[in-house]
């Protein structure tokens, strides 16, 4: 098989990954030798027609597989045909792509073969002949496998900027019926050992007093869940990730909507990507890491430990919290401000800033570009007083959901496939 | 500048009473308007060095018009300002670091807003904490606009790789909206010392060596090389890694508008990728579910 051939199977066989971050790593920089810098923020280099960045060339090393997992085009029993790349094979296109500013870096992954120290043993010849061979300063990403030696686990993180294990399923029942390889405690054990070897790391490079000392996954480790491929409701992915991040300490959890695959195994009958449900929670992550909600709290806004598809989180939180509103936006704290449909964390904090100065009105948030129809029944200002009532209307979410003119279009739906 | 003073005229009414009888202006009849000509299209030393020194002469806003060598020459040119020299004046870092962006915007009243909201500041430091002002809105939206450009930079420029008598050297067509290819030049020396490059874009060029950087004049789209041996398989990666079950064109538009498509190698299938993906999905949704294949075997290739 030609490298064009293997790039086309084993880059589609990398796609269902839906990290591709290449921020939040050290800086580092070329002027001293090598090739590459990191800045610390992430660059999306293209996007393709599934509207994703891409900022890393994301590949298989193999698509080769032992393990048999029924939601992965990979799976031991799946029909695919197989390649793999070699080690010179891999650094040469990473350092070609890189050269010419395609992409950031390279996050590598494999399918599980002869065993699992022997599969992470092939990805780590890749990353540090990069970095020790080409002097290849570009962020790289490797896939973990848990049940590799710790002291494999602790060469990955040395070359690598983050590393990551994906849960996959919340629920250890589904990963029986459908990964039946998959160990979730074993997971849970490598994520600890990853988990206390960057805080060490970073703790040692905080207190380094002359040389830098052993680097260990500056930009941490992360995972995935699939929404959709077993019968988990909401509540038990965003509790399951809220309980990642507090145990271990994850930069991200990412939500990957289960999608069609070709060769579909038959306990997984394909369907459309529930691409709404999988952007709900996206949204529901970002207010537990950053808006100060609570799991219980975001699910409060939906029905039976399901997010409401047809409204944001935040929105849905605020129909049924009424009692709280309005707040107004010349008193109210920062972590109330937060709570308001429609007002991001930046615009609060320019808020914050302008209140210093004086009397915030509902204009100048139109200045800030924040979509007043849709804060306007949440706040008090100045010049701008809810009509009576209206709060309290059971008109007011069909009010904020009914198409206004062409703002309209900018709204999510449950995207169908072929309207 | 008498017209297009940026900002509503409530505004520009509240600084005359500082500014008017011109400090300077005392014992001499002083000119409608003074002319600031800075070296360069985007060089905020130069701006600040100017503003510092209009403000010490108590010169408003709207009796300078600022100009680079890159505007079309006006139909009048005032006298330079007189030397003044004043007391420093303090402003937040915040402002700073937005008015360093924004003098890269091709807007070319940023100099005279500027200006205006450093006069008006003198009677009302807070105004330059105000995001909310209009003029700071404005501000801000141009700070946003250069930054939003120069990463859209660091994305999207893509280098081809030509054989010179000196080796081989990287060379890249970019279009930006901004001046920003000098204050963007330092991002590709960081990342790329080690190779030999020059961007080219139509307003101005950047070049470096291997030690330093150059700046030439612009350049038109025909002097770069047309393609790159790479480009084949980057296109092939591009295609492979789109799911056509997640089909958002939208999406990608938003974040990688079309005006770029036309400098990017990749952009090319999107048309195809688009047209085969309902099909590809289709044939997808409607497979019956085959007999698992033969395990394989571990250590298998």
């Amino acid at each position: 098989m030609d490298l064009r051939a293997k790039l086309a199977l084993l880059a589609d066989a990398a796609k269902y990954d839906a990290s591709c971050a290449s921020s939040g790593t050290e800086k580092r920089d070329s002027r001293a030798g090598g090739l590459g810098s990191t800045e610390g923020m992430g660059i999306c280099h293209a996007y393709a027609p599934d509207g994703r960045c891409i900022s890393l060339l994301k590949v298989l090393l193999t698509n080769a597989c032992v393990f048999d997992c029924a939601y992965c085009i990979n799976r031991a029993t799946s029909n695919v045909p197989r390649a793999r790349f070699t080690v010179a094979e891999l650094v040469k296109l990473t350092l070609a792509f890189y050269r010419r500013n395609y992409i950031e870096g390279l996050f590598l992954s494999s399918g599980i073969i002869r065993s699992p120290d022997y599969t992470i043993e092939q990805l780590i010849r890749v990353a540090r002949t990069l970095r020790e061979e080409h002097g290849f300063l570009g962020y790289i990403h490797l896939k973990t496998i848990p049940e590799a030696a710790p002291e494999l686990l602790a060469e990955a993180g040395r070359w690598a900027d983050r590393l990551s294990i994906n849960v996959e399923l919340p629920q250890v029942a589904s990963l029986k019926r459908l990964a039946p390889e998959k160990d979730l405690p074993a997971i849970g054990g490598a994520m600890q050992q990853l988990s206390s070897r960057i805080a060490e790391a970073r703790e040692a490079k905080r207190t380094a007093r002359r040389a830098a000392p052993p680097r260990f996954a500056p930009a941490g480790q992360s995972t995935q869940m699939i929404v959709g491929a077993d019968d988990s409701d909401d509540r038990s992915i965003l509790g399951k990730g809220a309980e990642l991040y507090e145990k271990y300490g994850l930069r991200r959890v990412y939500y990957s909507g289960y999608s069609p695959i070709p060769e579909a195994s038959s306990l997984l009958p394909p369907a459309p990507p529930p691409l709404l449900r999988e952007h709900r929670l996206y949204q529901a992550d970002w207010l537990l890491r950053f808006y100060g909600f609570g799991t219980e709290e975001i699910l409060s806004g939906g029905e039976g430990g399901m997010l409401d598809l047809e409204i944001d989180p935040k929105l849905a939180w605020a129909l049924k919290h009424r009692a709280v509103f309005p707040v107004d936006i010349n008193a109210a704290p920062r972590e109330l401000l937060l709570r308001v449909p429609g007002l991001g964390a930046r615009n609060v904090d320019r808020i914050l800033a302008a209140r210093q100065e004086g009397r915030v009105r509902l204009a100048d948030l139109a200045r800030l570009r924040v979509p007043l129809r849709k804060v306007a029944p949440f706040l008090l200002a100045p010049d701008h007083r809810a009509a009576p009532g209206l709060l309290d209307s059971p008109r007011l979410r069909a009010m904020l959901t009914a198409p206004a003119g062409l703002g309209a279009q900018a709204r999510p739906r449950q995207l169908s496939l072929f309207p | 500048m008498t017209r297009g003073q940026p900002g509503p005229p409530e505004d520009a009414a509240g600084t005359r009473e500082g500014g008017e009888a011109g400090g300077a202006g005392a014992g001499r009849a002083a000119p409608e308007t003074f002319t600031v000509l800075l070296p360069s299209y985007a060089d905020f030393a130069a701006w600040r060095a100017a503003a510092r020194k209009l403000l010490a002469a108590a010169i408003p806003p709207e009796a300078v018009e600022w100009r680079t060598p890159e505007d079309p020459p006006g139909l009048f040119t005032g006298p330079p300002p007189p030397d003044a020299v004043g007391p420093p004046l303090a402003v937040p870092r915040d402002f700073v670091e937005m008015a360093e962006l924004a003098v890269r915007h091709a807007d070319r009243e940023r100099f005279a807003l500027l200006h205006s909201l450093l006069w008006d500041a003198r009677a009302r430091p807070g105004l330059l904490r105000t995001p909310t002002e209009p003029r700071m809105a404005r501000l801000g939206a141009m700070a946003r606009a250069v930054r939003r450009d120069a990463h859209k930079m660091h994305a999207f420029l893509r280098f081809r790789e030509i054989d010179t008598a000196e080796g081989p050297r990287s060379v890249a067509w970019f279009e930006p909206e901004h001046h920003i290819v000098e204050a963007e030049a330092g991002f590709f020396v960081r990342r790329f010392a080690i190779l030999r490059w020059s961007i080219l874009t139509p307003r101005r060029c950047a070049h470096w060596d291997g030690a330093a950087l150059a700046f030439t004049l612009g350049a038109r789209r025909a002097d770069a090389p047309a393609e790159d041996a790479a480009e084949d398989l980057w296109r092939t990666y591009f295609a492979s890694i789109f799911n056509p079950a997640r089909l958002k064109p939208d999406a990608m538009r938003a974040e990688m508008p079309k005006k770029y498509w036309r400098n990017l190698p990749e952009a090319e299938v999107i048309p195809e990728l688009m047209k085969g993906a309902e099909g590809r999905v289709r044939a997808m949704l409607g497979q019956q579910p085959k007999a698992p294949g033969r395990r394989q075997k571990p250590g298998a290739k």
